[in-house]
């Protein structure tokens, strides 16, 4: 096991280090910068700006300027957009607030997915199935950006419940609304993987033989069927964690809630290379880490596995 | 009498003398009552968050409201968009119309108490020109025509060469490197706001913090949360605090107009804007709060005429045949439906000073302009009976551009035969492909930096860098350059427009019109101000 997380970590330099070049490379073959605007600057302004920021050095320098000042400062650089925020006042600021919604938003769609899915599974092909599946379907069908705006128009407009927006050092009447609005297609996808894989692990020779034995169903449940049964779960758990402490931009957008979901889309859009850069790093190496994760705590789960 | 008018009657020494325009300004209005004080907040949208408020690289229209709050320029705007004192009681002007010098009010404070001298503004100028300041706004020091100001961002020469200087704490005087007929408009701008130097050196690049800016404004900064919120209180060292209402002002920072639109409805901010196509069913439900207010910008299409454009757009009768064949009724009326006015000049309507010249289409019904139309495209050999003609539209991605632009485009097919392919771009790419000729028509929009007509005509110059058309006129160049000195410049802008008109290297469609949804209980709203630049200090809430 041991040697086991250092043989992925040590892979995990070099992956972030291709991480960095690839994202640099397409970067610079995006047509625009950081400083085109509807009003071309003149180029002696723009000269004076590309010093600044060091646009005016050739590609290779800049690349390696970047990841020496990355690696040996863990200096991000300034955003070329937001004059007054470094990439690191940015992320500092964002990432808590995503971290908050998003770790809330996964336990209540692996709380109320993994129930939904063992819940249809256990009474498969009953009113209770149906309900389950029907609601899961329904959840993913019915997108995020839809969502967001129709809880607003309920708990803000029409019932005057919760605030419309805002994050207010994340206080639980602001978190309500994009918990909901960011848990609910990962919770039915959760439900979905869930129910077909514990309907399979209910069929195996384990599982009949445990009844055969006359062992009481909430105990094969708990003790027998839940635990292979999670081992599909748990793969698409590891990015879908990722994914949600990152952050969603469209949460960002309609509740204002200040997270860096927002920026990595909008760096892109305004060709604000160090924001997009810091943001892909910190998603790039987070997505390694939990890929670890994952990969041990199936070690844990099911003792058959060897790495 | 218009503005300019005001400022240049008199060719030597003029002050101003509207000490207590500003004052009356905010005085309550007949049969209104004031609200209690915890009441007198004012809580407006914004679309994102601000790219900065540090005043010299603020480069945006909401970076610019909110420095209008936290610091006080030379000037300042009344509710009708005319110059009042800010800083400065008045100015006066030399026989060459070449030096400016302002006279600072004694009583003007930063909010740590210390006066607002000459040298704070001194400063400022300085130091927005500075090569080492970068700041993307430094053009817009160069637009002023200040001494020196284009060695200066260009490194040849030290900032202190610029021509701004401070004989003393009252007096602030600008040389200009030539004469310039608005630029008192110009010092309305945040680039040209006062900083105070010792906060800066204090602090660095994180001045512009809550807790460590100073500011000269109505209000100081207490909070700023990313793509959140800023929020400002009032400055009791502000020299007319005592004629100040509003206490609180928060900018909320919604992307999504639809969601600050219910915010809005469920009593969270008083002002925002009105999201595209809603306009006529708000003003239907909320006729006191729904506001539609002529804006300082117009939408046009420009036309390549440079090599690398179209052969049929190089002649002169089909770009003319395009421009008729566009009912701009129809835009105005049935697409955008916002208060917008049709444009058959590129000059918004509501310009200062500016008169409209006669221009033929103006004039026609839309069934003689087609009928000419389809004309001027068969002599020139397009259209029913001759050659084919396909053209390419490109426009940014967005709704609103796409619904004009698909309306345009059937005109043209019904009228004129001419096929036009739609083609929209992310931004970026947009503005890449469109500022290096590399389109046939595109969209464009402009918004005026002051209010004067040559902010919009000197974009048709052939040495601007924004005539993306690429067309020259040899005479447009010459009026241009004769409006810098004359003392009558509407009459070159309104040739300008006349020229442009039969030239046609742009189609204008619409001038805009700002909607928004503003609570009713505000008052003194500048509904008049064609930039919307709004004082809050000047706002009250009414009971």
């Amino acid at each position: 096991m041991f040697s086991l997380i250092v043989r992925r970590l040590a892979v995990a330099i070099p992956t972030i280090l291709v991480l960095i070049i690839l994202s640099f490379a397409l970067m610079f073959t995006a047509p625009g910068g950081p400083f085109t605007s509807e009003r071309p600057l003149p180029p002696q302004v723009l000269a004076n700006i590309s010093a600044k920021y060091g646009l005016d050095q050739p590609y290779w320098r800049q690349i390696t300027n970047y990841i020496w000042n990355v690696v040996v400062d863990f200096d991000f650089g300034p955003s070329f957009k937001y004059k007054d925020r470094s990439v690191a006042d940015i992320i500092g600021a964002g990432f808590p607030v995503t971290l908050i919604y998003g770790f809330w938003s996964f336990m209540i769609a692996v709380i109320v997915g993994v129930s939904l899915g063992v819940v249809a599974a256990i009474r498969q092909n009953t009113w209770t199935d149906y309900l389950a599946v029907g609601i899961s379907v329904g959840a993913q069908a019915l997108p995020n950006f839809v969502l967001a705006p129709m809880l607003v128009l309920l708990f803000t407009l029409w019932l005057g419940w919760l605030p419309g927006g805002g994050w207010n050092g994340g206080q639980w009447q602001y978190l309500v609304m994009p918990v909901i609005a960011l848990s609910t297609s990962y919770m039915a996808s959760i439900a979905r993987i869930m129910r077909s894989s514990m309907l399979e692990v209910m069929t195996a020779g384990f599982i009949r033989t445990a009844r055969a034995k006359g062992v009481p169903m909430h105990r094969i449940i708990w003790k027998h069927a839940l635990k292979p049964a999670m081992l599909p779960v748990l793969s698409y758990l590891g990015p879908a964690f990722v994914l949600m402490i990152t952050g969603s931009v469209v949460v960002d957008v309609y509740f204002s809630t200040g997270g860096i979901g927002l920026y990595f889309v909008n760096s892109a859009f305004n060709r604000d290379y160090s924001v997009m850069m810091g943001i892909t790093i910190l998603i790039g190496a987070l997505t390694i880490l939990f890929n670890l994760v994952v990969d041990v705590l199936y070690a844990w789960i099911d003792p058959k596995i060897r790495y | 009498m218009t503005l300019r008018a005001t400022f240049l009657a008199s060719t030597t020494v003029l002050t101003l003398a509207l000490g207590t325009a500003a004052v009356a300004e905010s005085h309550v209005m007949a049969g209104d009552t004031l609200a209690p004080a915890a009441q007198q907040i004012f809580r407006s949208r914004e679309l994102d968050e601000f790219p900065s408020i540090d005043p010299s690289l603020i480069q945006d229209v909401s970076g610019n409201d909110v420095a209008r709050q936290l610091f006080e320029g030379l000037m300042n705007q009344d509710k009708d968009g005319n110059l009042v004192p800010g800083v400065a009681t008045g100015f006066t002007v030399s026989d060459d119309k070449m030096t400016y010098t302002f006279n600072l009010r004694p009583e003007a404070r930063w909010s740590n108490g210390e006066p607002v001298k000459a040298a704070d503004f001194v400063y400022a100028w300085r130091r927005a020109a500075d090569p080492a300041t970068a700041s993307e706004y430094s053009w817009y020091m160069s637009l002023m025509s200040i001494e020196n100001v284009d060695a200066v961002i260009a490194g040849d020469m030290p900032p202190d060469q610029l021509g701004v200087s401070a004989p003393d704490d009252r007096t602030f005087v600008v040389q200009l490197s030539q004469p310039l007929p608005y630029f008192p408009q110009m010092v309305v701008v945040a680039t040209t706001f006062p900083i105070l130097e010792s906060n800066v050196v204090e602090f660095g690049d994180a001045w512009t913090q809550p807790g460590n800016m100073v500011s000269n404004g109505a209000y100081v900064l207490t909070e700023r949360v990313q793509q959140e919120k800023l929020v400002m209180e009032r400055n009791p060292m502000y020299w007319d605090d005592d004629n100040t209402h509003i206490n609180q002002v928060t900018y909320l920072i919604i992307n999504d107009e639809n969601a600050a639109l219910t915010r809005y409805l469920a009593g969270e901010l008083d002002k925002t804007e009105v999201p595209a196509g809603q306009y006529p069913r708000l003003l239907a439900e909320y006729p006191t709060q729904t506001l539609s207010v002529p804006l300082l910008c117009s939408y046009y299409y420009a036309l390549n005429l440079s090599d690398s454009g179209p052969e049929a757009l190089k002649d002169v009768r089909v770009r003319q045949a395009l421009s008729l064949a566009v009912d701009r009724d129809i835009i105005v009326d049935n697409v955008l439906q916002g208060g917008q006015k049709p444009a058959y000049s590129f000059t918004h309507w509501a310009t200062a000073g500016f008169e409209m010249p006669a221009i033929p289409a103006a004039s026609m019904t839309q069934a003689e302009r087609n009928a000419k139309a389809a004309e001027l495209m068969t002599e020139a050999g397009y259209g029913a009976g001759g050659e084919p003609l396909s053209l390419e539209l490109l426009y940014n991605t967005s709704e609103a551009h796409k619904s004009v632009a698909v309306a345009i485009s059937q005109m043209w097919k019904q009228t004129l035969g001419v096929e036009i392919t739609l083609n929209n771009q992310e931004w970026q790419t947009f503005l890449d492909d469109r500022g290096n000729q590399r389109f046939q028509i595109a969209r464009g929009g402009w918004c005026g930096d002051y209010n004067e007509a040559s902010t919009f005509t000197d974009l048709m110059t052939s040495t601007s860098g924004y005539n993306d058309s690429k067309y020259v006129n040899p005479e447009v160049d010459a009026l241009a350059a004769d409006a810098r000195t004359s003392d009558n410049p509407q009459a070159d802008y309104e040739q300008i427009e006349q020229i442009i008109a039969v030239d046609t290297p742009i189609i204008p469609i619409y001038h805009y019109a700002a909607n928004k949804m503003l609570n009713d209980k505000i008052r003194n709203w500048p509904v008049n101000n064609v930039q919307q630049n709004y004082y809050v200090k000047d706002l009250y809430v009414a009971e």
